[in-house]
């Protein structure tokens, strides 16, 4: 099975976000950039898990400037056998998502992250199936092959479902896909000689812009309650709160 | 023409529907034109929509089971037929199996995720989204002449404004499903946790699964949700999707309440957008109550049954 990976770089899970002085963006110095957990941790995972089961190759795509070539690194290290990078930075989910479909041609599982944990977006993985005109399962928790039919388990609100479709098809990876798996030093040296593709973008324009961002207001000190005193914990959420 | 997207599970409306339809109706305001809503396969009394804001409401029929390019399909050739350029949906699992494949097949700008209404300036529309977990927000500007929304779950206050309204039935072209559906597991009775406006959340500081009756008494009097931390649900003490935070469920309830958690920047993550967080920790430094508007320092197990009781008595006035 050719299976192929779309891995974005984000910002580390712990990081403070502060924003440049005109709000225009995420204030980048001193942050520490990760590939998003969702695409290391489970898609990747678990692309080299039907490998190993059952052979095939894993491709890790980006579409980002050189600077996410560590990245990239990292996910050859993990295991997979090599990559592609599409040359070109912002643009938006769409642009991304045309990038990605691109290069897409002849692969039989494409897997995303559920999100990227900076836009929050939840969208590219379903643009580049309508783009390929693909079956696609958002936020898969369990996948199974068996030949070219696949049982997924999909998360919804309160349970989940189970579907089954046939390849090709694309999903986005949520928790309980695959466990981490960290780099070893074999796979950190073997990384530095698989091939890493660099292409450049196919014509896109941009669909949307972020014109400012903006943080949340601070919260006020917390109120403390006497822990005997339940009762004036229920009439602050009452009276002043207004909750229940 | 603002075309809503409202979503019935087994042909029932919840509240994520008439958060839409009032979200579409107020930006169709905003935009000097008309919203109407589309509901796709068996739905009773679509007509109902009409009490928060649609001027009509329009059905397709599909095939039973979800398929996002099917949904996707039967969206799309809505707006083209009605001619609606701004589409509104739910930033909930289904519409985050929608949201990308519409905006695709549109070639239209989306913002997925959006906490409130849009400002619209001429053909210009702005909407704020959250991004970094809930740790800020961005203003996206949809360049596009079609304009894709998917709008997350308790961003906005539902409203009613109308009376029911007429059903029409409407048909476009739709390719046949990918997906299969084999089985749907849903926790019955149960308001689902992005739905929630009360949530009450326990952690590590539980112990043990078996200590989870002063978690669900206090939930079960509130008539809240039940919601854990993420090693809680690592070890099975709880199911998977009662895991709220960065990797799990995020939720914007009006109250959260969280006992035994510590508050780690990534379970933070998926709450901090609540409205009101009380936070239950025998710890006083406990990170968490940085983040909490009321707080009370203590242990767990004689505080939550006293706020049950507390509870009880309120509601008994
Ligand atoms: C990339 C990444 C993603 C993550 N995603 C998530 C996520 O989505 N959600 C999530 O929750 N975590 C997530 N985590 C884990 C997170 O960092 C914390 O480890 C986790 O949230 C801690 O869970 P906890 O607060 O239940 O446990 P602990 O940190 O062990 O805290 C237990 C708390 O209970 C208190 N306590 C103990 N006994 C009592 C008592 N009798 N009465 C009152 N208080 C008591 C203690 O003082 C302590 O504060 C993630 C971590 C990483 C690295
Ligand atoms: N720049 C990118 N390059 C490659 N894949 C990406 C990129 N951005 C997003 N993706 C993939 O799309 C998923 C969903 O992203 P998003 O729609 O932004 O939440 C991510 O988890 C990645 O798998």
């Amino acid at each position: 099975m050719k299976m192929l990976v779309c891995v974005s770089k984000t910002p580390e899970t712990t990081t403070k976000i502060q924003l440049t002085a005109d709000n225009s963006d995420l204030d980048r110095s001193g942050v520490n950039y990760i590939m998003n957990p969702y695409d290391e941790w489970y898609a990747l995972v678990r692309a080299l898990e039907l490998k190993e089961a059952s052979g095939g190759t894993v491709t890790i795509i980006n579409v980002g400037p050189a600077e996410n070539d560590a990245v990239i690194r990292k996910g050859l290290a993990i295991g997979a056998d090599d990559a592609i990078r599409v040359n070109a930075e912002g643009g938006g989910s769409l642009y991304i998502a045309k990038q990605i479909a691109a290069q897409a041609a002849g692969y039989d599982l494409i897997l995303f992250g559920k999100e990227t944990i900076d836009y929050n977006g939840s969208e590219v993985g379903a643009m580049v199936a309508e783009l390929l005109d693909m079956a696609y399962v958002g936020e898969a928790s369990h996948l199974e092959m068996n030949g070219t039919t696949a049982t997924v388990t999909r998360d919804i609100e309160g349970g989940v479902e189970v579907v089954e479709v046939s390849t090709p098809f694309a999903l986005s990876a949520a928790k309980g896909m695959a466990e981490q798996r960290i780099p070893n030093m074999r796979g950190i040296m073997m990384a530095k000689r698989k091939p890493l593709n660099v292409i450049d973008p196919v014509e896109a324009t941009a669909t949307t812009s972020i014109s400012s961002y903006e943080l949340p207001p601070a919260k006020s000190a917390v109120k403390l309650v006497d822990p005997e005193d339940m009762t004036e914990l229920v009439r602050l959420l009452h009276e002043e709160a207004k909750v229940i | 023409m603002v075309l809503v997207f409202a979503e019935a599970t087994n042909g029932k409306f919840k509240k994520a529907a008439h958060e839409v339809v009032t979200y579409g109706a107020k930006t169709a305001k905003a935009l000097g034109t008309t919203c109407v809503a589309l509901t796709l396969g068996t739905v009773e009394n679509a007509g109902d929509l009409g009490r928060f804001g649609a001027t009509k409401v329009y059905n397709i029929a599909v095939s039973n089971g979800f398929d996002s390019g099917v949904f996707a399909a039967a969206i799309a050739g809505a707006a083209k037929a009605l001619d609606a350029k701004v589409i509104v949906l739910s930033h909930n699992s289904t519409g985050k199996n929608i949201t990308g494949r519409l905006a695709a097949r549109l070639d239209a700008g989306s913002a997925p995720g959006v906490n409130s209404l849009p400002e619209v300036s001429g053909d210009k529309l702005t909407v704020r989204k959250t991004v970094f977990s809930g740790k800020a927000f961005a203003d996206v500007e949809i360049l596009t002449d079609y304009k894709v929304i998917s709008l997350s779950g308790n961003s906005i206050p539902v409203e009613e404004s109308g009376s029911a309204v007429d059903v029409e039935t409407l048909s476009v072209d739709l390719p046949s499903a990918k997906v299969k559906v084999l089985e749907t597991k849903r926790a019955e009775g149960i308001t689902p946790l992005p739905e929630a406006e009360l949530v009450v959340s326990g952690g590590r500081g539980l112990k043990g699964p078996e200590n989870w009756g002063v978690i669900t008494d206090l939930a079960d009097a509130l008539g809240a949700t039940t919601a854990c931390s993420r090693p809680v649900a690592d070890v099975n003490w709880r199911p998977h999707h009662e895991h709220v935070g960065q990797t799990g469920v995020a939720i914007r309830p009006n109250l959260y309440i969280a006992a035994g958690i510590s508050g780690a920047i990534q379970h933070l993550a998926g709450v901090n957008s609540s409205k009101t967080i009380v936070v239950v920790n025998k710890d006083p430094e406990a990170p968490f109550f940085k983040a909490a508007d009321y707080g009370v320092v203590g242990d767990l197990f004689e505080v939550l049954p006293r706020l049950t009781a507390a509870i009880k008595a309120h509601k008994s006035l």
